[in-house]
């Protein structure tokens, strides 16, 4: 702790207010996309099915997160007797968090970047793997079974489905040659991964949608057989902690699907009308798109059974991904870029 | 055909289809009823709130037969009657328990001068049991209040009795 009040000096004060600064201008943004995804969720999913969805609160209902935030916050907030009261209160934060911090590394523009470090894409998939702790912290501190057996399942199918995540990075990584976000936005300015690669694009979209727990792979909370899985005993705000969590790692992973196969901040095509727009705008439209695939996906499909969901991460991905990367390095070389 | 079967489940042709039909109901007309403000139709042979009706004079029509009271199978009415000062028979008391009522419209069967009629409102939730006790002055005011709806309604079922 010292050690970190020593980096504050004179010299460097001003760098951490900006830094500070900068941090803020992506986290409150955030937040608000989060509260709004889930009116955007109910609305799609409504107007799915054939219903108009919540209207009441405001125009068009517009106001109704600030109605769910402030009824959140007004509940009591409850800790089982039996549970172990430290790892529970944590738990919330330990899912809330690596969805948050993910988000320095990703390049809004050019040059829009909070860290533009050169191991992005290792720091992605650190943070976003972080998030199984807080949920089998919570499994384990709530000392009840649906919790518990929730946890598990959902430790298992966060892991599962990295693998097969991770092979589809390492193909984008070897046809950019960088692991540098920036790069590889750049690197596909002729053309999206997403067209050369569009096996691995379908993969990895199928992949995010396990990592988050997300219909149809949302057994987890699988409310049929687990009542509502691991947030079980949660309510109140450490319950909102986790709601935020998981839809922070919706647009985390969203944005982590535009930068690596949707040319991140660059218009579809490279001519007048399009380079007018500003480079944010269209890093805002692809993750609006894929945010709603998560919408479409989940008001189309049911839940995957749980050796279902087991088979097709480590049965039909992961031979698939290995042999696609094969293909890739294959071609690459074939080409003489490496 | 095993692997026709495959290749059509790898290309996820099953899901793409599901995906089809979510996306073509998002942009079709909506179902939903939006309730205070629209209401479903109601049938003319509708058994909602009560009320007691009058001719067009001004007099009401009950004549305390108790007809009503007696084929009334929740017993939720109460009357009691007697004579008038220019001779009629007219109820004195005439109350019904909204809470016992089953909404059968046996009441209304039975009034052989279509007096007691369940009108077409349902919108009459309280706050309170205790308002749920209809005596006679309200159930006559509630005539007054239908009378058009009601008189509607008896005459669209008339042709089916």
């Amino acid at each position: 702790m010292e050690a970190l009040f020593a980096l504050v000096t004179a010299e460097n004060a001003l760098l951490i207010a900006k830094n500070l600064a900068l941090i803020l201008c992506i986290t409150l943004p955030l937040l608000g996309a989060v509260a709004y995804l889930t009116l955007a969720e109910r609305k799609v999913i409504g107007w799915m099915q054939l219903r108009v969805g919540p209207n009441r609160v405001g125009p068009y209902g517009l106001l109704q997160p600030i109605a769910d935030a402030v009824k959140l916050i007004f509940k009591e907030t409850i800790i089982p007797a039996d549970a172990s009261k430290v790892v529970f209160m944590i738990a919330p934060a330990m899912v809330m968090v690596p969805a948050l911090i993910a988000w320095a590394v990703i390049p809004f523009g050019e040059g829009m970047v909070l860290a533009d470090i050169n191991l992005g894409v290792l720091y992605l998939l650190a943070t976003s793997s972080l998030g199984v702790y807080g949920v089998l912290m919570s499994g384990w501190a709530s000392n009840s079974k649906y919790p518990f057996l929730g946890a598990v399942r959902s430790a298992a199918q966060m892991v599962s489905y990295e693998v097969s995540m991770g092979l589809t990075l390492l193909s984008i990584i070897l046809m950019s040659g960088s692991m540098n976000l920036s790069d590889i936005v750049m690197a596909q300015k002729g053309m999206w991964y997403m067209i050369p690669a569009f096996p691995m694009f379908v993969v990895f979209i199928i992949s995010i949608l396990a990592e988050t727990n997300r219909a149809p792979f949302d057994l987890p909370e699988g409310e049929a057989e687990l009542v509502a899985g691991f947030h079980a005993e949660y309510g109140s705000m450490p319950f909102a902690l986790f709601f935020l969590g998981e839809y922070a790692n919706m647009i985390l992973m969203s944005a982590m699907t535009a930068v690596l196969f949707m040319g991140g901040w660059l218009p579809p095509v490279d001519m007048a009308p399009f380079t007018w727009v500003p480079g944010i705008v269209w890093f805002a439209a692809k993750i609006a798109f894929v945010l709603f695939i998560f919408l479409w996906v989940r008001a189309t499909l049911p839940r995957y059974r749980y050796d279902q969901l087991m088979r097709l991460g480590w049965k039909v991905f992961l031979p698939f991904t290995l042999i696609w990367l094969v293909l890739t390095a294959s071609a690459m070389h074939l080409l003489g870029k490496v | 055909m095993k692997l026709f079967d495959f290749l059509k489940g790898f290309m996820l042709a099953d899901m793409l289809r599901g995906h089809k039909v979510t996306l073509m109901n998002m942009f079709r007309r909506k179902v939903t009823i939006q309730y205070p403000e629209e209401m479903t139709p109601v049938s003319p042979r509708f058994r909602g709130e009560h009320a007691l009706r009058r001719y067009p004079n001004g007099e009401e029509r009950c004549i305390a037969c108790k007809l009503c009271e007696a084929i009334c199978p929740a017993k939720a009415i109460t009357i009691e009657a007697e004579p008038r000062k220019d001779g009629s028979r007219r109820t004195t008391r005439y109350d019904i328990d909204m809470v016992k009522c089953i909404y059968c419209g046996l009441c209304e069967e039975a009034c052989p001068v279509d007096a007691i009629v369940e009108g077409p409102n349902m919108e009459f939730a309280v706050d309170d049991r205790s308002k749920l006790i209809y005596t006679k002055d309200k159930l006559l005011e509630l005539g007054d209040k239908w009378e058009v709806s009601i008189a509607e309604r008896l005459r669209k079922d008339a042709q089916y009795r």
